[in-house]
């Protein structure tokens, strides 16, 4: 126990010592105030200006950009491409890692290899995954068939066989499933520290009430796993609304698998249109801070107060 | 990572056990698809590789498609290596200042501060990128490797910040105390108390960095030009153009020689990298 005396000296010793702990985290300081933050408004400023090719002045047209990029042909096939993608990488990933991760938790002969495996796509990029994803989601005709339509052609499964990305409908939803791929390895290593994460006493005491194993998990250990749902949908959604490298790497350029992301590529490089690209790079910045900020304020508080 | 400890088995039959190994064994399969077509089809001589024979093994092995994928992508392939290594290095020392500050060194407004900063790990970069263009052709720095580097680095300081401050945070802060009663200031007490402790911290940031700098395309391909271009581009450039014939077994085998170093890496190091998986979740 402090004495009152200790606890002020104690305050003036800090106040005394976090100058130079500041001086030393300035040049970072600096950096994300300038690259983050400065240049985030500055490219806003791109976004509010009529500059249109890369010779006229910027100005100002009062957030008309915003409104007319609705009126562009591409741009809500890019809006409804990206939230199916979201919808079903989001909602694959998260169920397939939790799924994996409930087999794993009570442990599981070769549990190490296991994981390796599950997680491995991670540490691969997704320009040369779609390499071979492109292969496999080929959506030749029956009679020429190739990848996974014909390999379902030999294990009798011809009824899965589709178009695949390029069904005008739900191609979206089969551009996720390479991104399944690459993630759910990740959410199940997540659950499965949140699994671990369940104090034994917990479960113990319930199996003692005459809980079966079921009904462990139904009410003991899933309720403790709402914060790993949580990071675990923040982060796949903000990797989805960004998504670019795979569609790149898959589709290119093509109008069918348009997101805003691949959006903004054609209008920086190809139409030369800065500020509808800046437009569109701010509409994926507010749709990612809608999403994180909250997120952040809640860790960042939470763990103080702990 | 003790949180990865298994509990006790209680309560499962033998059966039970066996139903869930056939599940994650089957679930094996598929994941390992992709990697069984990428290494069959780079074996092959371009004769083989054809996409309508993708299921079969290759009747005659060939590394041809792999001495052709290493002449396209060497330039590549050296100029990622510059980038990831250079780039998480200093990645690495700079997170651990801010991390050793942000939890042992803290001055008013360090949360805010670093809210501030993690912020800056989730932002699509489309946002910045039109004007950072414009500021690296400023700096004259457009197109080049060191122009990468620093953006890589610039944008790598919210993660890693944030791993070593979560590393740092389970110091005991008895042992700063110690240090400061010793008379030791900041750096001394950085240098001789925090430094040698921080390997596992260290590992991870490079390995993470090392990772994501290694796969990068986006930075690549708004900032970089022809000569510096890594293998992710180069990559990119050869498998996504409509050439006349494309040679299927060059393809996959740049796909894979592109993946090598980051996978060994992982296959290596895995421990380490699952631990940057969890600090980017924030609270794993």
């Amino acid at each position: 126990m402090k004495t009152e005396d200790e606890k002020t000296t104690g305050r003036l010793r800090r106040s005394r010592t976090w100058l130079p702990g500041l001086l030393l985290i300035s040049p970072s300081i600096i950096a994300i105030g300038l690259f983050v933050y400065g240049l985030i408004f500055w490219n806003t400023r791109v976004a509010l200006s009529g500059k249109h090719d890369e010779v006229s002045e910027y100005g100002f047209d009062k957030g008309k950009n915003f409104v007319d990029l609705w009126d562009q042909p591409s741009w809500p096939g890019a809006v409804e491409n990206a939230l199916l993608f979201t919808v079903v990488f989001v909602g694959g990933a998260l169920l397939l890692g939790a799924f994996l991760a409930f087999l794993m938790d009570k442990g599981i002969r070769g549990e190490a290899a296991f994981r390796t495996i599950y997680l491995f796509p991670m540490a691969v990029s997704f320009i040369a995954t779609g390499v071979v994803w492109r292969w496999l989601m080929n959506p030749a005709p029956p009679e020429r068939a190739v990848g996974l339509n014909q390999l379902f052609d030999k294990l009798s499964l011809d009824a899965l066989a589709n178009n695949w990305w390029q069904n005008q409908d739900w191609g979206m939803a089969a551009m996720a499933l390479p991104a399944i791929w690459q993630m759910s390895g990740y959410v199940m290593a997540l659950y499965l520290a949140g699994f671990r994460g369940v104090p034994e006493d917990l479960r113990e005491a319930a199996r003692v009430d005459g809980a079966s194993e079921w009904q462990v998990y139904r009410y003991v250990v899933f309720p403790q796993l709402r914060p790993v749902t949580l990071s675990a949908l923040i982060i796949l959604g903000h990797i989805s609304l960004k998504v670019f490298d795979l569609i790149m790497a898959i589709a290119g350029k093509q109008i069918i698998t348009y997101v805003p992301a691949v959006a903004a590529y054609v209008e920086i490089f190809d139409r030369h249109d800065p500020a509808n690209g800046a437009t569109i790079a701010t509409y994926m910045l507010v749709a990612v801070a809608v999403l994180v900020i909250p997120y952040l304020v809640w860790s960042v508080r939470t763990e103080r107060t702990r | 990572m003790t949180v990865l400890k298994a509990p006790a088995p209680g309560g499962t039959s033998r059966a039970g056990q066996a139903a869930k190994l056939a599940v994650l064994l089957a679930f094996v399969l598929l994941f390992l698809i992709p990697v069984y077509v990428l290494v069959v089809t780079s074996f092959k001589p371009l004769n083989e590789a054809d996409p309508s024979s993708a299921w079969s093994l290759p009747k005659h092995w060939s590394v041809s498609g792999w001495t052709t994928a290493w002449n396209d992508l060497r330039a590549g392939l050296a100029n990622s290596v510059k980038i990831a290594v250079t780039g998480s290095i200093i990645s690495a020392v700079l997170g651990s200042l801010n991390g050793y500050v942000l939890s042992k060194w803290r001055f008013p407004g360090a949360d805010a501060v670093f809210t501030a900063f993690l912020f800056g790990m989730f932002i699509p970069y489309q946002a910045v990128m039109i004007p950072l263009a414009g500021l690296l052709t400023d700096i004259e720095l457009s197109g080049t490797i060191r122009g990468l580097i620093i953006a890589h680095v610039v944008y790598g300081i919210p993660i890693c910040t944030l791993i070593f401050r979560n590393y740092y945070v389970t110091i005991p802060e008895e042992l700063i105390e110690a240090a400061r009663v010793d008379g030791a200031g900041m750096l001394r007490t950085y240098w001789s108390v925090i430094l040698p402790v921080s390997g596992p911290a260290f590992a991870v940031t490079l390995i993470w960095q090392f990772t994501s700098m290694w796969n990068d395309f986006l930075f690549a391909v708004f900032l970089g030009a022809p000569d510096s271009w890594p293998v992710t581009v180069m990559l990119n450039n050869t498998a996504g153009s409509g050439a006349v014939a494309v040679q299927y077994n060059v393809q996959m085998a740049s796909a894979l020689l592109a993946s090598l170093p980051t996978l060994l890496v992982y296959l290596l190091l895995g421990r380490f990298f699952m631990r940057g998986l969890m600090a980017g979740a924030l609270k794993g």
